[in-house]
């Protein structure tokens, strides 16, 4: 290149450019006032709100679930645990996609329609920054396969978490209940951040009576985050307080003895201590797995269990209501010798049936060709009905009533389980409210031996059973018999509820039932003698029940032969045992299952001679070893 | 040549600095020192305590100097002969880079040239001022219409090529700098409004031309909260730290907005974010003093310099390292778009080091040379 040789205006070229020169300089310096009044704006005007920022960004406050009360039997046996596993949880601020998310992760794990269709609904009512499980209990090869994948997926974390697990599966699950996702109207009724981080809540049974105490008290920590939302370090930390553990007064063994002696039957069984109200076995079969419902049935399962004939759901220890049938009959008796109505020594004759005058309609005893002359022991005894005919006749309903409502009948125990219902015990009255109607002569005949309008639940009439085995004494029943603190170990023995007894006046009255109660399986010709009585190593005192179903018309016979098998009469037995001083109290009701003598009374033997017999010795063996050791 | 340019010149009366043995100018030397000694520490607080990088930056920082004071050896007459073939190279290469470019970051910006990878859009940063300098220069100043439209066509064929890979951020800055050399040879004020209005008449051209990555750019610049975790998590978070830091900063090491990773890119573009929560608006002060400080030194270099096309390269290329530092700082205090500038010396990043540092040697190369003749 050669440079030009052209003449040039030097001064005036370099006046130009100094001027511009200074003209960039002060534009320059003006951009860089900008930049300082944006600053000053930033870091001095709005400096609090962004410092607060700051602050937000950096610290979390993460709540520590506490862990759930674990629930034990009488002798320590684990009925409801907490087992840790891993669920997959997406927080929705954090993942740009979520139908990509979803579809990635559907190709690495199994999600079906119900994970899906939970997750739209939680995603729908939770703020965006709370994670929401997808899935819950991963496999070990699925957490893997997570974990590998996890850069693809920011904003999914795997989260081990407490799950509560039922070890005996269903054993003893119509008393301890289930826990199990907290819903939308579990959640009005909650302290929501008491549930911070908590899943589960008690569902039913114990589970959801002792909620408050099992589920012990949220923790919470506040803890510095980077940007990914990784823990870096606590800055403080109130520890959350474990749940109460619960001790029962169930014991583990008896339930499994009472739920296989009533084997592929339909019905109930419930063991009281008469003395301290103590429920030794609280069985309704058919049993299910709560396991199943913990962290979200699948539709299919719950509809199979819900539309099983045998509503294995269904709670009959404390919601099934059944006639009493004959089981009523001692405290009909007692009341009949207490109110004055029938004298022990005096007979009446029973020919097989009971006409009220000026009713042509026959009220049939069982035993269609009577029991001839009948006084109140063999009217126990033998179990004649039109005895209890005449002496509810007399006694009129409204005086039996009154009488029978202080042994439990009509209430609720008001036991510490949820979800009990109450009996019923008709008067006049109660009939004019709910039926509009007046009371008929003909429906307290048939109260006095137990049907009609009477219902009871397998929970009450062992309740009441406690009550007449003991001469009126009246311990509420209840299930958990001490807490204990998970942090401490401590426990804490909570003490029987006794009400008011039942007195009478005469306890002579009193002894003629109870002695007829025990003549009922150790008599000959008692109704429970074949059954259980001729063999049977301790006193017990007894009284078979039938509950009929359906009604027999008038002139039709009752062929247990033909009834389909739904139809037939529910077999009853309430017993309590040893006769002297009880130590048990049972109620044993066996749906469809005909007599209450053949059929129920086995069932209550089973219970009996496991707790009376075979604990007592492994009770004594076991501190025999122990001394030895 | 010519015997009255520095004679001349009014700014020459003001620095009586004698050019020393190495061609080092002092001052600016001191000013880019202090941005190098500043951009390590805020480094090694930013990226963590990150020493391995802190070395690589050190090491950048070494070459570049060395870079640099090897170009303030050479006479700006040799730049002069040589600036329309590295200019035409350039050329040569951007095109290349469209046709066999590695793509890096959704962009084409590198060239594979075995051994390393080159960027030849950097090298454009430094020869378009240049070849519009030399261009004009030849001819008595202000350019006549024609030779204007020359310059344009200059600047605006690499500018085109570089906004095609797409670096849109880098070709404005490349036409700025061309830009700021017409503007120093003095084209009327008319023209520049002109220009100005054309430019901002185009912007709805520019917007349908724009990919989607730039047009969410800008839309987050006018609304960051539209998108808080995606486009906008940048500038919300940078503005988090800057405005957390106040008057006195955080102190060192302790900005949890960068510490705690909050602070996206926070050892590179957006690392005046950093600098400002650890420091504060004290700090940044301080700093912006310093920039304008080296400022106002290369314009005084360009003011004194021997001839015309000296001039014009020293006013273009300090004005473009300006608007590096106006860019970047605008961006992270949410002024400007997003756009990938660094800041200049500090940010981590070896390629705009080495451009920036030759571009001081040239600087320092015409201040040594300008009295090649007594006055």
């Amino acid at each position: 290149m050669r440079p030009h040789l052209t003449i040039k205006d030097h001064f005036r070229e370099t006046k130009l450019f100094n001027f511009r020169a200074i003209t960039s300089v002060l534009v320059s310096a003006l951009l860089m006032v900008v930049i300082i009044a944006r600053l000053i704006y930033l870091q001095v005007v709005d400096h609090e709100l962004y410092a607060t920022l700051s602050e937000d960004n950096r610290f979390h406050i993460r709540a520590i679930p506490p862990t759930r009360g674990l629930i034990y039997d009488r002798n320590g046996i684990l009925l409801a645990q907490n087992f840790p596993t891993y669920a997959l949880e997406i927080t929705p601020e954090r993942v740009k996609n979520i139908d990509e998310t979803l579809q990635a992760l559907a190709e690495l794990i199994t999600i079906d329609e119900s994970d899906l269709s939970r997750f739209k609904r939680e995603l729908k009512r939770n703020r965006p920054f709370k994670a929401i499980p997808i899935r819950t209990r991963l496999s070990d090869e699925e957490v893997a396969r997570i974990a590998v994948n996890r850069h693809r997926f920011p904003g999914v974390d795997i989260a081990a978490e407490l799950i509560r697990h039922y070890p005996h599966g269903g054993l003893g699950v119509h008393a301890i209940g289930y826990v199990g996702r907290i819903n939308e109207k579990e959640k009005q009724l909650i302290d929501e951040s008491d549930y911070d981080g908590t899943d589960y809540i008690g569902k039913t049974g114990i589970e959801k009576f002792y909620e408050d105490i099992l589920h012990g008290h949220v923790g919470v920590a506040q803890e510095e985050t980077n940007a990914t939302g990784r823990r870096l370090r606590v800055i403080e930390q109130v520890p959350s307080e474990p749940g109460t553990n619960l001790r029962l007064t169930l014991d583990a063994k008896l339930q499994q003895v009472a739920e296989e002696a009533l084997g592929d039957h339909r019905g109930s069984v419930v063991a009281i201590d008469p003395n301290n109200g103590n429920i030794l076995t609280l069985t309704s079969t058919p049993v299910y797995d709560p396991n199943l419902f913990v962290t979200g049935i699948d539709r299919k399962t719950y509809q199979e269990l819900r539309n099983s004939e045998d509503l294995p759901l269904f709670n009959r220890a404390l919601r099934g209501r059944y006639p009493p049938g004959s089981t009523i009959k001692p405290f009909v008796a007692l009341a009949g010798l207490e109110l004055g109505v029938v004298k022990s020594e005096v007979s009446t004759h029973c020919p097989g049936w009971y006409r009220l005058p000026g009713d042509r309609h026959r009220y049939r005893d069982w035993k269609k060709q009577g029991h001839g002359a009948v006084d109140l022991d063999t009217a126990i005894v033998q179990s004649c009905d039109v005895y209890f005919y005449d002496l509810a006749n007399t006694l009129g309903i409204d005086r039996l009533a009154r009488f029978l409502f202080p042994f439990g009948f009509n209430y609720k125990t008001g036991t510490d389980i949820f979800g009990e219902l109450a009996g019923l015990m008709p008067t006049a009255q109660w009939k004019r409210k709910n039926r509009g109607e007046p009371w008929y002569a003909g429906e307290t005949l048939i109260a006095g031996i137990g049907q009609g309008y009477t219902l009871v639940t397998p929970l009450q009439l062992a309740h009441s059973t406690a009550i007449i085995a003991t001469y009126g004494k009246r311990m509420k029943p209840r299930i958990v018999g001490a807490l204990e603190n998970a942090n401490t170990g401590e426990t804490k023995a909570i003490f029987p509820i006794e009400e008011s007894s039942v007195t009478v006046q005469n306890k002579e009255n009193w002894d003629k039932v109870l002695i007829a109660m025990e003549r009922v399986v150790h008599f000959w010709r008692g109704t429970a003698y074949r059954a259980i009585g001729q063999d049977a190593p301790y006193k017990i005192g007894g009284k078979t029940g039938t509950a009929q179903v359906f009604s027999v018309k008038q002139d039709e016979e009752y062929d247990e032969e033909k009834v389909d098998e739904r139809l037939r009469d529910h077999a009853l037995f309430i017993a309590f045992a040893p006769v002297d001083a009880p130590k048990i109290a049972v109620a044993v009701i066996v749906e469809n299952g005909g007599h209450g003598g053949s059929t129920a009374a086995p069932i209550a033997r089973k219970v009996m001679d496991y707790y009376l017999l075979e604990l007592e010795k492994m009770d004594f063996s076991e501190s025999v070893a122990k001394k030895t050791s | 040549m010519s015997l009255f340019d520095s004679s001349l010149s009014d700014f020459s009366q003001v620095s009586r600095t004698q050019p020393n043995a190495w061609h080092v100018d002092l001052p600016l030397l001191l000013g880019l020192l202090i941005l190098a000694v500043t951009s390590m520490f805020v480094l090694y607080s930013s990226s963590g305590q990150n020493v391995d990088l802190l070395w690589r930056q050190a090491i950048r920082f070494s070459l570049a100097f060395v870079l640099m004071v090897a170009l303030a050896q050479i006479h700006p007459d040799i730049l002069k002969r040589w600036v329309l073939w590295v200019y035409v190279a350039g050329v040569i290469l951007l095109i290349g880079v469209i046709l066999f470019g590695d793509v890096g970051k959704g962009a084409q910006r590198w060239l594979n040239l075995g051994l390393f990878r080159f960027q030849p859009s950097e090298m454009m940063k430094l020869a378009v001022p240049m070849m519009v300098a030399w261009y004009l220069s030849e001819h008595s100043l202000p350019p006549d219409g024609k030779r204007i439209f020359i310059a344009f066509l200059i600047i605006i064929t690499p500018v085109l090529l570089i906004a095609k890979q797409p670096d849109l951020g880098t070709a404005l800055l490349i036409a700025g700098a061309g830009f700021f050399v017409l503007f120093f040879a003095g084209i009327g004020w008319r023209l520049i409004v002109t220009i100005v209005g054309i430019g901002a008449a185009c912007a709805p051209i520019a917007w349908y031309l724009m990919h989607d990555y730039q047009r969410q750019r800008v839309i987050t610049l006018l609304n960051p909260e539209s998108d808080p975790l995606g486009a906008g998590y940048h500038i919300i978070q940078s503005k988090i730290a800057i405005g957390s830091g106040g008057l006195f900063g955080k102190g060192w090491l302790n900005g949890s907005q960068s510490q705690l990773n909050f602070l996206p890119e926070r050892s590179t573009d957006f690392i005046f974010a950093a600098f400002a929560e650890e420091f504060g608006l004290l700090g940044v002060l301080v700093l912006l003093i310093v920039y304008l400080f080296i400022l106002v030194r290369g314009i005084l270099i360009a003011a004194q310099a021997q001839d015309t096309f000296t001039r014009l390269v020293a006013g273009g290329l300090i004005m473009t390292f300006f608007t590096y530092v106006f860019v970047n700082i605008g961006m992270v205090i949410g002024l400007l778009p997003v756009v990938g500038v660094p800041l200049p010396l500090i940010s981590y990043g070896g390629t705009s080091i080495v451009t920036i540092m030759a571009s001081f040697g040239i600087l320092m190369a015409i201040h040594t040379n300008r009295k090649l003749l007594p006055r």
